[in-house]
């Protein structure tokens, strides 16, 4: 690794790391969420609670 | 999709525009649309930049393979500091336009902007710890952004802490014109005082002060977090929007059952 990215190569390798980390996480975060919201909703509207412009429709 | 089954009302004449926006789910067809192809331009030029940075583009005659750190540093701080103007934009449509989904696009920004001011801070600090043998300084530039950073936090914050999305989306949105003072701050501190950290050496007048070897890569990995970021946005938006249907229909519900 030293030989490919020089003698901080830990520095740059934690640097992209912490990058994927964060990001990997905000992106988990955001389609659990989505996905909780969406099943939330769906248990709703299988009690026959909608929207009133959808029970318009 | 439940979210978007209802189908959306015609498109005025004049396009899509931020007032055609403001129905949910005329924005939620939108999305859906805007979600795979912001994620796909993100991939894609994520991994042309990643080629670019560690196969192609040299080492700093100064930095060595460190400036390597710049490729991920500079586009999030870029990211960090964009993602709040555009939250004090936001902060004006709930404001003074009362646009519906301002604050929907407000309070699903912060997270992502805190986010990338984390980033921008962290590989900040490790780029700094070999280059100039600290991991952080009190100067002008890191400070202003550790400021941000506890913006967005403290934004965060507020949105819990009031139920009501009204009188949360009013505070909120006064608090964040009020931290977008410092946005000037964080951009022209390196000019206005006297800091460790280099200013300004791609958007300046008289053009980048960088080879094309390293702007290219640069500019593309920019592109490739911003396309992530717009993704991730659309998404947090989209689940507010979710979220908020679920609090109303709950709350008929539960007056229907009382």
């Amino acid at each position: 690794m030293a030989a490919l990215l020089g003698e901080h190569w830990g520095f740059i390798v934690a640097a992209y790391g912490f990058v994927v980390l964060i990001l990997g996480t905000v992106i988990a975060i955001t389609w659990i969420d989505g996905a909780q919201q969406k099943r939330a909703l769906a248990e709703l509207e299988a009690r026959g609670i909608r929207r009133r412009s959808e029970q318009a429709s | 999709m439940t979210d978007t089954r209802s189908a959306p009302p015609p498109v005025p004449s004049g396009g899509l525009s931020l007032i055609a926006l403001a129905n949910p789910t005329r924005f939620l067809a939108l999305a859906q649309t805007l979600i795979p192809i912001m994620t796909g331009i993100a991939v894609v030029l994520a991994t042309i930049g990643l080629y670019l940075v560690f196969a192609v583009a040299p080492e700093d005659y100064q930095q060595g393979q460190t400036v390597k750190i710049m490729y991920v540093h500079v586009p999030a701080a870029w990211i960090a500091m964009g993602a709040y103007t555009l939250m004090a934009l936001s902060a004006l449509g709930t404001l003074v336009w009362k646009h519906p989904l301002a604050d929907v696009a407000q309070k699903a920004m912060a997270p992502l902007g805190a986010a990338f001011t984390l980033i921008c801070l962290v590989t900040g600090a490790l780029w700094g710890r070999p280059m100039w043998g600290t991991w952080w300084v009190w100067d002008a530039r890191l400070t202003s952004v550790l400021v941000l950073f506890l913006m967005y936090c403290g934004l965060i914050a507020l949105w819990s802490a009031i139920e009501d999305q009204s009188r949360a989306a009013r505070a909120a949105a006064i608090l964040t014109l009020v931290g977008f003072l410092n946005i000037p701050i964080v951009k022209f501190s390196v000019d206005w005082w006297n800091t460790l950290h280099q200013p300004a050496s791609v958007v300046k007048i008289g053009g980048p002060a960088i080879h094309p070897s390293m702007l290219w890569p640069l500019l593309i990995m920019a592109v490739a977090f911003l396309a992530l970021f717009i993704a991730l946005h659309l998404l947090g938006m989209r689940n507010e929007i979710l979220r908020r249907r679920v609090q109303t229909l709950g709350m008929r519900a539960a007056r229907e059952n009382a």
